[in-house]
C-alpha cells in the first residue's frame, strides 16, 4: 500500500506537469540562464576557468531545484489539495515519498539539459565516466530533494515561504552540494580520479539514507499541525 | 478500515495559536442522521473547530471522541470515515473531473473505482464533462464535483466549510436536496455557513460561536435567527 500511494501521488504530479509544463519550462530556462551567466563571467577567449564546471553545474541544480520545489508545493497550496492528501487514510510518509519522486524526476529532466550545456561551455569531459557521473547526479539530487520536499511541504502555508525555503534548505544540504561538487570535479580531471569520485558517491549515498530517513520520520508530525 | 461510529462528541476543546485563543472550552455532540450548523461572525473559531473535527489540527486541550475513540486512538482508519469539503474545494484544476475522482478514490482504497466514479459524475450532473479539465468548470460545477469527491468513500462524518458560497439559487437548492438525501442515510453532517435562509431549511442543531466560545447550542427548529440575534452583536458579519 505504501508504494502504491507513493506511485499514485508521483503519477498525479507528473500528469499535472505534463498538462501544464510550467515547472519543467521555467526550471530549465532558469538553470540554462544560470549556466550562461556563469559562462559569460568565467569563460575568457573560449577558455573556461579551471575546475569551475562542477561547481557551476551543482549551483545551477540547487537554484533550479529550489524553484521547482517552491512551484510544486504552490500548486498544492492553491486549491489546498495538500490538506486533501493529508486527510486520506494512507501513510503520510508515502505521500512524502510520492512528492519526492516527482521532484527528483523533474530535476533529472533539468539535469539532462544542464549537464551537456556545462560540458559544452566549460569544456567539461562529461563522457569520461558517464555512469559514475549519472550516479553522482542521481544521488545528489535525491539528497537535495529529500530535505527540500520536507521543508517545502512544511512551509506551504508560511507567508514568507519563498524566502524561508532557501534559507533553511541551503545550509542543511551543504554536505550534499560539497560531495556532489568534489565527486564531479574528480571525474572532470584530465585523468579522471575514479577512486575519489567513488568515495564522494559513497558519502552522497550515506547522506541520502540519513536525509530520507529523517524526513520520513518527521513528515507526519510536522504536517499534522 | 472497519472503524465506525454513530456520534461525535467535542469535549472541552480549546485551541491556541501562540498566545491567540481560537477556541475556548467548546463542548457539543452530533449524532447519525443529524445536520449540525456552526454559525458565528468572522474569527469566531468555526473553521478551526472544523479542522479539529477533520483531524487536521490537534486541540490544545480537550478531546474529540468519534464513538468511543479519539483521533489518536483510531488513527488512519478514522480518516477513512471522514469527508471534508473545504471552501477551497480540494480539486486539481489541471486534471479532468474523472481523473480527480479516480485519484482520490484510489487514495481512499475505494473498490470498483471506475463504476464508483461514473456514478459520482452522474450525481454531480457532470457525466458529459467527465473528460474536461476542472479549470474550465464554473464554481457550481466544481462545488458539485468536490462534494462527490468528499463522498466517494462513503464517509460517516461529512464536514462542509461554507459549501453554499458563490452558488446560484438553483445550485444551492440542489446542494440542500443532496444533503437531505445524505442525512437520510445516517450520516453525521457538520456545516459552517453564513446563509441563515439555507440554515433554516437544513439544520437539525445549531451551534453559535463567538470569539472562540460556544455561546449557544440547541435544536435548530425555528430558532436559528433567534439564537443568532441573541448572541451575535449587530454589525458582526456572519461567515
Amino acid at each position: 500500500m505504501f508504494l502504491k500511494v507513493a506511485w499514485l501521488v508521483m503519477r498525479k504530479d507528473l500528469t499535472v506537469e505534463v498538462r501544464s509544463r510550467e515547472i519543467v519550462y521555467t526550471t530549465v530556462f532558469f538553470a540554462v540562464a544560470c549556466v550562461l551567466v556563469f559562462a559569460f563571467a568565467l569563460v575568457k577567449e573560449g577558455r573556461p576557468l579551471e575546475d569551475a564546471a562542477a561547481g557551476i553545474m551543482w549551483i545551477s541544480v540547487a537554484f533550479a531545484g529550489t524553484l521547482a520545489l517552491g512551484r510544486t508545493f504552490e500548486r498544492e497550496r492553491h486549491s489546498e489539495t495538500l490538506r486533501a492528501l493529508m486527510l486520506a487514510p494512507v501513510s503520510r510518509p508515502a505521500i512524502y515519498v510520492g512528492k519526492l519522486l516527482g521532484i527528483v524526476l523533474l530535476l533529472l529532466i533539468v539535469e539532462a539539459v544542464l549537464v551537456p550545456l556545462v560540458g559544452l561551455l566549460f569544456h567539461a569531459p562529461i563522457w569520461n565516466r558517464p555512469l559514475l557521473l549519472i550516479a553522482l547526479l542521481v544521488s545528489g539530487t535525491v539528497g537535495f530533494s529529500a530535505v527540500g520536499t520536507l521543508f517545502a511541504a512544511m512551509l506551504v502555508r508560511a507567508r514568507s515561504r519563498d524566502v524561508m525555503l532557501p534559507i533553511l534548505l541551503y545550509p542543511i544540504t551543504i554536505p550534499v552540494i560539497i560531495a556532489g561538487v568534489r565527486g564531479t570535479a574528480a571525474l572532470f580531471e584530465p585523468v579522471p580520479a575514479v577512486d575519489l569520485a567513488q568515495m564522494w558517491l559513497a558519502l552522497l549515498a550515506f547522506f541520502d539514507v540519513v536525509f530520507v530517513t529523517l524526513s520520513l520520520w518527521t513528515f507526519e508530525p510536522l504536517m499534522t499541525e | 478500515m472497519s472503524f465506525d461510529f454513530t456520534e461525535v462528541a467535542v469535549r472541552d476543546v480549546s485551541r491556541h495559536y501562540g498566545r491567540r485563543r481560537a477556541l475556548a472550552r467548546v463542548s457539543l455532540t452530533c449524532r447519525s442522521g443529524e445536520v449540525l450548523g456552526l454559525l458565528g461572525p468572522n474569527g469566531a473559531g468555526k473553521s478551526t473547530l472544523l479542522s479539529i473535527l477533520a483531524t487536521l489540527l490537534a486541540p490544545s486541550t480537550g478531546q474529540v471522541c468519534y464513538g468511543s475513540h479519539t483521533a489518536g486512538q483510531a488513527g488512519p482508519a478514522l480518516r477513512a470515515r471522514l469527508g471534508f469539503l473545504s471552501h477551497d474545494l480540494h480539486l486539481y484544476p489541471e486534471l479532468t473531473a474523472r481523473e480527480n475522482l479516480e485519484f482520490f478514490a484510489r487514495l481512499y482504497g475505494v473498490e470498483a473505482v471506475s463504476e464508483r466514479v461514473t456514478t459520482a459524475l452522474g450525481r454531480a450532473g457532470l457525466t458529459a464533462r467527465g473528460g474536461d479539465v476542472v479549470s474550465g468548470f464554473s464554481r457550481g460545477m466544481r462545488q458539485r464535483l468536490a462534494l462527490e469527491r468528499a463522498l466517494l468513500h462513503e464517509p460517516r462524518l461529512l464536514l462542509l466549510d461554507e459549501p453554499f458560497t458563490g452558488l446560484d439559487d438553483a445550485s444551492v437548492a440542489a446542494l440542500v436536496a443532496r444533503l437531505h438525501e445524505l442525512r437520510a442515510t445516517d450520516r453525521i453532517i457538520v456545516v459552517v455557513t453564513h446563509d441563515l435562509d439555507v440554515a433554516e431549511r437544513l439544520l437539525d442543531k445549531v451551534a453559535v460561536l463567538k470569539d472562540g466560545r460556544l455561546v449557544a447550542f440547541d435544536d435548530a427548529h425555528g430558532r436559528i435567527r433567534e439564537h443568532y440575534r441573541a448572541h451575535v452583536a449587530v454589525g458582526d458579519r456572519c461567515s
